[in-house]
């Protein structure tokens, strides 16, 4: 069991490095950050000095050690356009982007079993029928149209929610949250909505896929053959057992959640990581993009780890064949 | 019951007017102000780029100001003129200053800005390279001597802003924060200047909020009708103007030409448009013995002035301006914007399209069939650059020149602009001295690094350089107006470069607000007026 742990541990540790090179490799191409960093005129050999002393010159290796070096004691270095240490810019979003997230898993989840279960039980049914077009919507469209759909309709038409921005904050030790203020909450709504709407329907179908798998099987003849009630059967015995794949998924997609934030935190201004990277990409702040790709990776890493050591406990037969020498 | 609720309702809403009434001379008015970028400091010397001086302009004050239409005007310093020296000019200081922390403004503080600008790790000190020494004369007066004669000292001092010697040396923040050094001085994230506004919160690439200054100098000489300002940089198109629509934002800097005929036509907005001193053009490598974008090898096609010349004239500015810009341009025949020195109606004319006679010239100097070549613009720079890039191809294609359009992010086009690596480019440049020597000096001029630092065409003539060093230290105004005339008459001649237009500005804004456009688009909101309803 440790030993598939370490195993799996290691496995990841080499995935970070492989993001970790790819990052830094990718962005040395992006531009010249010197010219970003200074204005239009400063002269060629005060621009030879800054890369100097930026280490820019350094063979590719040296700059890659120096970075592995930094990143693995969380220092990745200083932002170009802001001069503040990017890990700690990156603290600073990073409270809106995780509460955006988990507000938008939650809705996801929430909505997408109810809205799963319900049109997996009345399968005809019009509110059914309702729910399979709104899960059509929420595959197809573009996160970013449904963001500014959204605006449109609640912010410019009905004029009830701030099309962009997070609202007042409270602070909680170095946390800043919106999850106190009433502007706070009404920020939240759409954001939250517009990137949890792919999981949600992503979640929905599965439930109801599942849910129809389940209700065909053995056991559930049998609860019904031994007389029990309808509503324990469906909730008791198929919903748990539906759930299985649901929380896998919804664990995965929780990674997902937080990178593709980056779209919708863009379309409403919303002041988290994602925003930091968009803004970065446009000014070539090489620092602050690579942390944020490093920073994805991690938390990518992180969630794999967890679901296949969960994995583990819940699922008995994958534990026994662990115990078996390959 | 229900009646008398609605009287007492009633009562209570007519009182409020009433108060609102009263109270409306006196009300705070606040700016709601969004642009697609953020400052990335706030120390005044920090970066001598637009997004940054027009934050810090509302904080801190130079000696001199350009007002909306560009005009310089009395700032910090009440006067100014050269002395009998022509190499020392004398500022008079304006009496009764004070910064946001209180202190009176000195001499010494004016002394120790201009060092602190001039210094190495400063991003303004090109606008002082012609500074050979700063001195104190009385309290009150300052000198300036000039390496050599230079006519053009006060036109750039206006973007040189004053801090307060002992705020800055009590918050270690002398030396400006150099992005080599890697560390952040307070004077990045906090200030105290002279200004009209003084920072009351930053939040990087979030929110500034800055309030007017009770012991503002300017109380009573300017309108300084707002009371409030929020800086929002908010990067999305769609969400910048989204916010103003909504009623969530009251001014709206950058908008996008797409969105101008949907925003004038909303009663509820006010949309102010007025040509920028900056002009749009094409430049050609007429340096490179060879084409890099081109199959054709042996030989730049661009290095004949007939080829120059066919495609200029194939170029249609008026369907560019019709139907790329959306009508918000003015079509140009020179790149010197009419708000600049030099400008004269008799330069900005163009040759009529002509495509028969297009071909011919290229026949003439020995392309028969045309050739490719890959046309490279920013695209996220200009107001639509990446259409122009894609018009212009279309246009070229008529005479047999096979126009690749390439787009890339302004942070890798200029790069390679100013390494002169590229065949054929889209550019802008505005005039920050509103005089045509700054375009000389930089885009014609030999490329030398400190001179022609921006030219990336190989343009290279001894003949112009020489002109242009003798322009620069001409201190008499007949005798320099004399040599820019010339030098424009034999560079429109050579096209090196193809002016399509010169840029509009566009403003939306609350009807609240009547924002004039900056010529610069730096507006500095101290002169703003009222407009109440």
């Amino acid at each position: 069991m440790s030993a598939f742990i370490l195993r799996r541990a290691l496995q990841a540790l080499a995935v970070l490095f492989a993001v970790g090179l790819i990052s830094f490799a990718m962005f040395r191409f992006a531009g010249d950050p010197v010219n970003q960093m200074v204005g239009a005129e400063t002269s060629p050999a005060e621009r030879l000095e800054i890369r100097r002393s930026l280490g820019l010159d350094d063979p590719m290796a040296v700059q890659f050690a120096r970075y592995l070096a930094g990143a693995a004691r969380f220092d990745f270095g200083i932002s170009y356009q802001f001069r503040q240490p990017v890990a700690q810019l990156l603290k600073e979003r990073m409270p809106a982007t995780l509460e955006l997230a988990l507000v938008a898993t939650i809705l996801a989840l929430v909505f997408g079993i109810l809205m799963g279960v319900y049109s997996a039980l009345r399968r005809d049914s019009a509110l059914a029928k309702l729910f399979q077009a709104i899960s059509l919507i929420g595959v197809s469209l573009p996160t970013f149209l449904i963001g500014i759909l959204l605006i449109y309709l609640f912010s410019v038409i009905l004029g009830w929610l701030p099309s962009f921005g997070r609202g007042d904050t409270a602070r909680l030790g170095w946390w800043t949250t919106g999850l106190l203020t009433v502007s706070g909450l009404k920020a939240l709504i759409m954001p939250s909505v517009t990137l949890g709407l792919f999981q949600m329907t992503l979640i929905m179908r599965l439930v109801r896929a599942e849910m129809l798998e389940v209700l065909r099987t053995d056991y559930i003849k049998f609860a019904r053959a031994r007389g029990l009630r309808t509503r324990a059967i469906h909730f008791g015995h198929a919903l748990k057992n539906t759930l299985v794949p649901v929380i896998t998924i919804a664990g995965l997609q929780l990674g997902s959640v937080i990178a593709f934030a980056i779209i919708t935190e863009t379309v409403f201004q919303w002041p988290g990581m994602g925003l930091l990277f968009v803004q970065a990409v446009q000014n070539v702040d090489i620092p602050i993009m690579a942390a944020y790709l490093m920073l994805v990776g991690l938390i990518f890493v992180t969630i794999n780890l967890a679901v296949d050591i969960l994995y583990t406990i819940v699922d008995p037969r994958l534990r026994s064949s662990i115990h078996q020498p390959a | 019951m229900g009646s008398d609720r609605h009287k007492a309702a009633a009562l209570a809403v007519a009182l409020l007017a009433a108060f609102a009434i009263a109270a409306g001379p006196a009300e705070s008015r606040t700016l709601r102000w969004a642009r697609s970028i953020d400052t990335t400091s706030l120390d005044p010397h920090a970066a001598n780029v637009g997004p940054n001086l027009l934050v810090v302009h509302q904080i801190y004050e130079p000696l001199i100001v350009r007002r909306f239409d560009g005009k310089m005007v009395p700032a910090l310093a009440v006067s100014w003129a050269l002395t009998r020296d022509p190499l020392v000019w004398e500022f008079k200081l304006r009496p009764g200053v004070t910064f946001h922390d209180g202190k009176p403004l000195t001499a010494e503080d004016v002394l120790f800005s201009l060092e602190r600008a001039r210094s190495t790790a400063s991003d303004v000190k090109s606008l002082l390279s012609s500074v050979a020494s700063v001195s104190k004369a009385d309290d009150h007066t300052i000198r300036i001597r000039t390496v050599g004669p230079d006519p053009l000292l006060p036109n750039n001092l206006t973007d040189v802003l004053v801090m307060s010697k002992p705020w800055t040396e009590a918050h270690e923040s002398v030396a400006i924060h150099n992005p080599a050094s890697g560390r952040e001085t307070h004077a990045a994230g906090h200030a105290n200047g002279t200004g009209p506004y003084a920072v009351v919160s930053r939040e990087p690439g979030k929110k500034t909020v800055m309030r007017l200054y009770e012991g503002y100098w300017g109380k009573g000489e300017h309108p300084l009708d707002i009371d409030e300002i929020v800086y929002l940089p908010i990067p999305d198109n769609a969400t910048r103007i989204t916010a103003l629509v909504s009623g969530e934002v009251d001014f709206v800097q950058d908008v996008p030409v797409q969105d101008v005929q949907r925003l004038q036509e909303n009663r509820a907005l006010r949309v102010n448009v007025s040509p920028e001193n900056r002009s749009i053009f094409l430049g050609m490598n007429v340096g490179a013995p060879d084409l890099k974008s081109s199959s054709l090898k042996g030989s730049n096609p661009f290095a004949d002035r007939r080829v120059r010349a066919a495609i200029e004239m194939a170029i249609d500015r008026l369907q560019l301006q019709r139907n790329v810009m959306r009508g918000l341009s003015v079509p140009a025949g020179v790149i010197v914007p009419p708000f600049s020195n030099g400008y004269t109606s008799e330069l900005d004319i163009w040759p009529p399209v002509d495509l028969a006679k297009a071909r011919g010239l290229l026949r003439e100097a020995g392309y028969p069939d045309g050739f490719d070549i890959a046309l490279t613009c920013p695209n996220d720079r200009y107001v639509n650059d990446e259409g122009l890039c894609h018009g212009v191809a279309g246009m070229l294609g008529r005479i047999g020149v096979r126009t690749r359009p390439a787009t890339q992010p302004a942070a890798q086009h200029f790069g390679q602009v100013r390494r002169a690596e590229l065949d054929f480019y889209l550019l802008g440049w505005g005039v920050t001295t509103f005089d045509s020597e700054y375009i000389f000096s930089l885009l014609y001029h030999t490329n030398t690094g400190a001179l022609g630092g921006w030219n990336g065409t190989g343009f290279s003539d001894r003949a112009v350089d020489d002109q242009i060093h003798t322009l620069r230290q001409e201190v008499d105004q007949a005798r320099r107006n004399a040599t820019i005339a010339s030098l424009w008459r034999r560079l429109k001649e050579e096209v090196i470069y193809v002016p399509l237009h010169n840029q509009t500005i566009v403003y939306a804004m609350s009807r609240e607000f009547d924002i004039p456009v900056d010529v610069s688009s730096q507006p500095k909101m101290k002169f703003v007026g009222a407009r109440r309803m």
